[in-house]
């Protein structure tokens, strides 16, 4: 009999991104205030002057000698590669290759990285163009590059829903546990930086051409950034025979669209609010349990304000402590909801809460104001973690202590 | 779990649940969808912002739901391999023409992978879950679990489950540059005779409502799904079609036709060649993709042909099926590989 | 002005691919946004594009662009006052 509301526990964590290589790095820029965002500086773009981005601070040849990848490979796979190898190895599962193991990914850019390159070459003479540049365009060959360097088999599979991408994707691997087709999984997404989605957003006219500001009165639009961050999950029974064992669970998880238009939010964030309330209601918790919400808080006029107004439906009057870390990593896509899912068990592990940065003057909307300095030795049990994307596509993460 | 309703766009008359009569013939190593009047399905507002796989896709789910009689499924959840090709390609021509200047955002936003399952959304105002799968040869059975697993979590009564790939000229050059597809004038009729390399391009949209609840007009039960990657050799591929068919307590017997995913290309169809001297040995078997291509996804046409031979309880003639006419059709094996990395097997009965 | 309109009604319908529209069926004062035309935030940054590859003006704050975009009428002097800036 399947119980599909066992307990699935977080085993590791892993995660690169423009304020670090790895979980140490995050932890440490996040707990000092320094981003990650500045000029470009590895990706080619004739925006290169005029928009700042938070780059991963390697090359990928340094990917490359990472990871053991060849540095012809798509920069989404190198970046993937380094946070799911950090994640199983912190989850320190000796006997992995008895175990039915699955990989699931989620990237919003895929191997675009390299098929942009080969375009240029492609499209004056479709003769042209190495091959080599595309056989790996697809998202899903993305994460079988990882998939096969990590030795994973049993269950592989890639989610794109744009910016709730990774969020669905470690929802999912809970959920292949709790019915029995996996015992351990490697859950999370990976997005690199490319003239592809640069453009694409800057032709939507939300990318700011300073340091972004999310839930500030007067904010711009968002940064682009790029990184990995992916979560080993495992079975309860799994988890009481690891060494160092895990404290914290996936305790709720919620996908719901918005269904009002293909890029905006509604601006009651119905999406927003269906999201956290499924999350709660699946871990069977009230908001007031809630002790730290990891916003979406992109920095856009649209997002913030949806997302707020929905905050505000659901949590009026006890308004936990909150902030977007994409004020430290920009907005990574894909990677987003893995990369702050890394980041609300930090939170947990730590006891620590992140800080909003260069919040100037609240949002005349809102009656709550995201924390601006970070919080050190907090008591904190239930962290819930937002991701909205494009297509209205909302989900919300609660990881809990026990 | 109960197949309640399809819909179905492909390089057959497939759309408007016709039957499969006659086998519409290509040459070349090319099929193309047989596209409906969009017109009668969407908006002129909505329809103009969309591109020919979006339109594919909705008008399919669009078929699938009139069919089931649901208004708002309580899941939407869709597979695609290649995505929105048509779109990409538009936004990164400009891109690369004018130096990544008057840009314009329509393209951009269209080119994301769950444009279509989040424009069905839209469409039916459902705020229901909503998910995309992006994983090559399994994106369509990606999907097919996720929508599994929710009814058998209770949470959902209904899950509407679809998976579409496009060709496009860009990606057929592409594609045939990497070796895929027959040279010359091959009749996709006759692409199982010629024993030679590459197969034939195809694509398709093909949409399934599963229910969890018995109905009075469901097409088959969906019993099993199960799929696994890079297989070490055929007796591996032979040992995961006994275990799943055990793990079904179905044995080869009960089986009354095995579906099989031979596309034309002579070293990928030996598997297929191998397992009908062992496993597969004196059991009826039937091909597809010379009716709708290979891509990715083209397995969700296997699902449909299942699923409607079952209904129709007996085996269209336009395939080639050696059997006996009147023999019921009430058990189908799919077994299906893509370039041989992604295999699956799936099993549908009569309800 | 009006053979300006009548580009502008042109331009729009290839544009934002308004397929079963014809330039005659635009009105010069009718609304394109909400009601009217029924145009939305998609199509307005499309329209700014437009008036920089057709017109080369740039509307540098995309909070002009209900004002300007109200109506052909207002699009058409938009652009006739800022051309005879740029000239």
């Amino acid at each position: 009999m399947l119980n599909h509301n066992e307990p699935v526990f977080v085993a590791g964590t892993g995660i690169i991104s423009a304020i670090g290589n790895n979980v140490a790095e995050c932890l440490d820029a996040l707990e000092n205030g320094r981003a990650g965002m500045g000029p470009m500086h590895y990706l080619d773009s004739a925006h290169r002057h005029r928009l700042p981005v938070a780059e991963v601070k390697l090359t990928n040849e340094e990917l490359a000698q990472l990871t053991g990848l060849p540095k012809i490979k798509s920069r989404s796979a190198l970046l993937s590669l380094v946070a799911a190898k950090e994640a199983l190895h912190q989850a320190g599962i000796e006997n992995i290759k008895d175990l039915r193991t699955g990989f699931i990914s989620a990237t919003s850019v895929g191997g675009m990285d390299k098929t942009e390159n080969f375009f240029t070459e492609f499209l004056p003479d479709n003769s042209k163009g190495k091959l080599r540049d595309v056989v790996n365009h697809e998202c899903g060959s993305v994460t079988e590059l990882v998939a096969d360097a990590l030795g994973i088999k049993h269950y592989i599979t890639t989610i794109s829903t744009a910016c709730s991408s990774s969020a669905n994707a470690i929802f999912l691997g809970a959920r292949l546990i709790r019915n029995n087709i996996v015992d351990v999984v490697v859950a999370g997404g990976t997005d690199s930086m490319t003239r592809f989605t640069l453009n694409g957003f800057n032709t939507l006219m939300i990318v700011d051409e300073q340091f972004c500001q999310p839930f500030d009165e007067n904010r711009r639009g968002l940064n682009l950034g790029e990184g990995a961050g992916y979560v080993v999950l495992v079975s309860d029974k799994l988890a009481a025979t690891l060494k160092n064992k895990p404290e914290i669970i996936l305790s709720g998880y919620c996908n719901a669209n918005d269904a009002y238009h293909q890029t905006a939010s509604s601006p009651d964030g119905v999406g927003s609010y269906l999201a956290m309330s499924g999350a709660l209601k699946k871990a069977g918790l009230q908001a007031s349990d809630i002790d730290y919400i990891n916003l979406h808080g992109t920095g856009t006029q649209n997002n913030d304000i949806a997302e707020g107004t929905a905050i505000k439906r659901l949590f009026d009057p006890h308004y936990p402590k909150m902030s977007s870390t994409k004020t430290f990593t920009g907005h990574t896509l894909g990677a987003s909801g893995g990369i702050e899912a890394v980041f609300s068990v930090l939170a947990l592990q730590h006891g620590m809460i992140f800080p909003n940065l260069r919040l100037q003057t609240p949002m005349a909307d809102l009656p709550f104001v995201p924390e601006r300095e970070v919080i050190k030795n907090a008591t904190l049990k239930h962290v819930l973690s937002n991701s909205f994307g494009f297509g209205g596509n909302c989900s919300s993460l609660i990881f809990s202590k026990i | 779990m109960y197949i309640r309703a399809t819909g179905n766009i492909s390089p057959q008359k497939t759309f408007g649940h016709q039957p499969l009569v006659d086998a519409v013939e290509y040459s070349g190593n090319r099929l193309a969808c047989i596209e409906p009047d969009y017109k009668d399905f969407i908006d002129s507002k909505q329809i103009r912002r969309m591109s020919r796989i979006i339109r594919m896709g909705v008008a399919a789910a669009m078929e699938c739901l009139q069919e089931a009689g649901v208004k708002v499924p309580d899941a939407i959840v869709t597979g695609t391999a290649y995505g929105c090709l048509e779109d990409t390609n538009s936004f990164l021509s400009k891109m690369v023409e004018f130096n990544e200047e008057l840009l314009t955002p329509t393209a951009f936003i269209q080119s994301t992978h769950n444009t279509i399952g989040a424009q069905i959304g839209l469409m039916l105002q459902c705020n229901n879950y909503n998910n995309a799968f992006v994983h090559r040869g399994v994106s369509f059975e990606s999907a097919l679990l996720d929508g599994m697993m929710l009814l058998q979590e209770n949470d959902a009564t209904n899950v509407l489950v679809g998976a579409i790939d496009e060709i496009t000229n860009t990606s057929h050059t592409i594609l045939s540059r990497m070796g895929l597809y027959k040279q010359g004038s091959v009749s996709n009729l006759d692409m199982y005779k010629t024993k030679t390399k590459g197969t034939i391009a195809g694509e398709g949209a093909a949409f399934f409502l599963l229910a969890n609840e018995r109905s009075t007009t469901d097409y088959a039960k969906l019993d099993g799904l199960y799929t696994f990657y890079k297989p070490e050799g055929v007796s591996e591929i032979e040992k995961q079609v006994s275990s799943f068919l055990e793990r079904h307590s179905v044995s080869m017997g009960d089986i009354d036709l095995i579906i099989t995913g031979k596309n034309g290309d002579a070293s990928s169809d030996e598997v297929y060649e191998q397992l009908g001297k062992t496993v597969f040995s004196n059991k009826d078997s039937v091909e597809y993709k010379h009716l709708c291509g290979e891509y990715p996804t083209a397995a969700a046409f296997a699902m449909w042909l299942a699923a409607t031979t079952i209904k129709a309880g007996k085996v269209p003639a336009v395939l080639n099926y050696k059997g006996p006419a009147d023999k019921k059709i009430n058990k189908v094996l799919i077994y299906n590989h893509y370039q041989g990395i992604h295999h699956s097997l799936s099993l549908l009965s009569a309800c | 002005m009006e053979k300006l309109m009548s580009d502008l009604k042109t331009q729009i319908i290839a544009q934002l691919n308004l397929q079963d529209t014809k330039p005659e069926d635009i009105g010069d004062d009718q609304p394109l946004f909400i009601e009217g035309l029924g145009l939305d935030s998609i199509d307005a940054l499309e329209l700014i594009v437009l008036l920089q590859q057709q017109y080369k003006i740039k509307l540098s704050n995309a909070e002009d662009g209900p004002k300007v975009f109200k109506t052909v009428r207002t699009m058409a002097e938009y652009i006739t006052a800022h051309q005879a800036q740029n000239a």
